[in-house]
């Protein structure tokens, strides 16, 4: 393949047509008990959102609850006003990388190769578009020489950019991403904020969970605050207020210097494990 | 050389050698499934449930392939209806109904005269008694599941290695699952008169893993179980016939050789290549097959519903 053809394929898959993303009246739960309540949002394509909370906060749920990921969810999601049932292709989601087998016999490009799937359907093999579109996500994500590892055989930084590249290829409208920066190195966070942004100009909405406040605050067009619901929703210097936090983290948070940008600790991710 | 082509003369020896080949290779190629998604002991109990309906389809008359899969249906359904409850787990009720299922085979199989005979041939295969329409039966049957597998290898694949993410493109998980368990009661029952009820699960199992040891990908781990699998059809029956061993015996006995020289010496994940791997100069070529610590999931041996429960807990 030369190496024009590659940046075709790559602005290709950078570049997607923005979305309107809706929830109304969305609560979402597990057996009978709502996690997240009374959920009213509205994000305009081209926007990066940071969904920040507590453990146990409703962050995870928030997403998978956009995907129908939920046994129980009321009210509705749209997508430029379709029911997002209809648009799950124009969606790209990146769990939580403790959900996957990583023994499973499969090479890093194969897991990308995922993300292309929908595109070419039942029965048939991927045609050379569709080899292009994981040679050149896997060149973007730096991955390109760990094509033909085990992905059991990566790095968690590593495995993480492999996801990442598997959404790319999907050239989704919108990307969840569910905690990507937990567990990873320095160089693989920068380059996920890297990639997030890059996707935000080409045209996508990008919600990414983090436990990370200001890190949240520093690369987010929007703040999304969550517990049990919206706590509030809005630009950076808009939300991030001693207020919002208290309300979101309660008697968790670590209030260190209220400046400009209060400085914080959010409360809880040190103490416990992990969040599901 | 007239022990490998005198036997081949004989109409009875041809005919059960097809039949240990399309068996051999249904149960490899189905067995990256059943290893990769841990369903041995759900293999193990399907096996066992479609025994009532094989022998009340046996008695009256009645296509074998259908009362296998209505019984195989029927237990199914009750493992659901008991295990959603909290006080029975699943494993539990898979126990509690497999052998339910097989105890009331055998008293079905009891009511019949000369019983002990028919009995053998369910639980250790009958070779030598296949005739023609079996054959034929088991090809067909085969040749669908392999045609299946080959069909949805994309949708099968994604659903096996991650099911969250197969659901947020919309794909029917359960659907996919669902089928699978379909086509593995379709390769039990056409292995039922090669190796029959008992010994089933080993062709289901051992074949795979054999190929898992040898090679690193999904696809050459299918094709090599399908190719172990016709192999060890072939090589058990002649053993059984020179020997005269018990066929299902001899057939699966070959397949756990093959499965030990995998483990010992495999180039990759054998026992040698791992002792030779420790010494310091091949640090570098470290075992693929081994997650970094903290990413494998499941125990050993679990069954395969609660394993991946636990692989897909639910968010908050």
């Amino acid at each position: 393949m030369t190496g024009s053809t590659d940046e075709t394929i790559l602005r290709l898959i950078m570049t997607v047509a923005g979305a309107n993303l809706e929830l109304h009246a969305l609560a979402a739960g597990y057996d009978g008990a709502w996690v997240l309540d009374g959920v009213e949002l509205s994000i305009p394509p081209g926007r990066l959102v940071g969904v920040i909370g507590p453990n146990g906060s409703g962050k995870s749920t928030l997403l998978r609850a956009i995907l129908g990921l939920v046994p129980s969810r009321r009210g509705s999601v749209t997508l430029d006003g379709v029911p997002i049932e209809r648009e799950r292709r124009r969606v790209a989601y990146v769990p939580q990388r403790e959900l996957v087998d990583w023994s499973f016999p499969i090479s890093a490009a194969q897991v990308v190769m995922m993300g292309r799937y929908p595109r070419i359907g039942p029965v048939r093999g991927p045609a050379a578009i569709d080899r292009g579109a994981v040679t050149v996500a896997l060149d973007r994500v730096g991955m390109a020489h760990l094509g033909d590892r085990q992905i059991g055989a990566l790095s968690g930084g590593q495995q993480q950019r492999v996801f990442l590249a598997r959404a790319l290829v999907q050239e989704a409208s919108v990307l969840l991403l569910d905690e990507p920066m937990t567990g990873v190195d320095r160089g693989t966070e920068e380059a996920i904020t890297a990639l997030m942004r890059e996707l935000r100009d080409g045209g996508a909405t990008v919600l990414h969970a983090t436990h990370d406040l200001e890190g949240a605050a520093d690369v987010s067009d929007l703040l999304c605050f969550v517990n049990g619901g919206i706590v509030a929703f809005g630009t950076p210097d808009a939300t991030f207020t001693p207020e919002t936090l208290h309300a979101t983290f309660g008697g968790e948070l670590m209030i260190m210097d209220a400046g400009d940008h209060a400085h914080v600790h959010g409360g809880g991710h040190h103490a416990h494990p992990r969040e599901h | 050389m007239g022990w490998l082509t005198d036997p081949l003369a004989l109409e009875l020896f041809q005919r059960a050698l097809l039949e240990a080949v399309l068996m051999g290779a249904t149960c490899g190629a189905i067995g990256a499934y059943v290893v990769l998604r841990r369903l041995a002991f759900i293999g193990d109990a399907l096996s066992h449930a479609v025994f009532p309906g094989v022998v009340l389809a046996y008695v009256t008359g009645f296509p074998i392939f259908a009362g296998a899969m209505i019984a195989g249906s029927l237990t199914s359904v009750a493992i659901a209806i008991v295990s959603r409850g909290q006080r029975i787990r699943e494993d539990t009720a898979i126990g509690i109904f497999f052998a339910g299922a097989f105890a009331l085979g055998i008293v079905l199989i009891s009511t019949q005269s000369g019983y002990q005979r028919d009995l053998s041939a369910f639980l250790v295969g009958d070779l030598l008694g296949v005739g023609w329409g079996q054959i034929a039966a088991s090809a067909v049957a085969g040749a669908i599941v392999i045609g299946v597998l080959v069909a949805l290898r994309k949708e099968l694949l994604l659903a096996s290695f991650d099911r969250v993410y197969a659901q947020a493109l919309g794909y029917p998980v359960f659907g996919l699952e669902l089928l699978l368990l379909l086509l593995l009661t379709a390769t039990i029952v056409v292995s039922l008169s090669a190796v029959g009820i008992i010994l089933v699960l080993a062709m289901l199992v051992t074949p795979a893993a054999t190929a898992r040891l040898l090679v690193d990908r999904f696809t050459p781990m299918m094709i090599l179980g399908a190719g172990l699998g016709a192999l060890c059809g072939v090589v058990g029956w002649y053993v059984s016939y020179h020997l005269a061993w018990s066929p299902g015996g001899a057939i699966v006995l070959t397949a756990t050789l093959a499965f030990v020289l995998a483990f010992v010496l495999s180039p990759s994940h054998g026992l040698l290549a791992h002792r030779l791997r420790r010494h310091p100069q091949h640090g570098a070529l470290r075992p693929a097959i081994d997650p970094p610590a903290g990413h494998r999931h499941g125990e050993e041996g679990e069954p395969v519903v609660a394993s991946l429960r636990r692989r897909h807990p639910p968010g908050r």
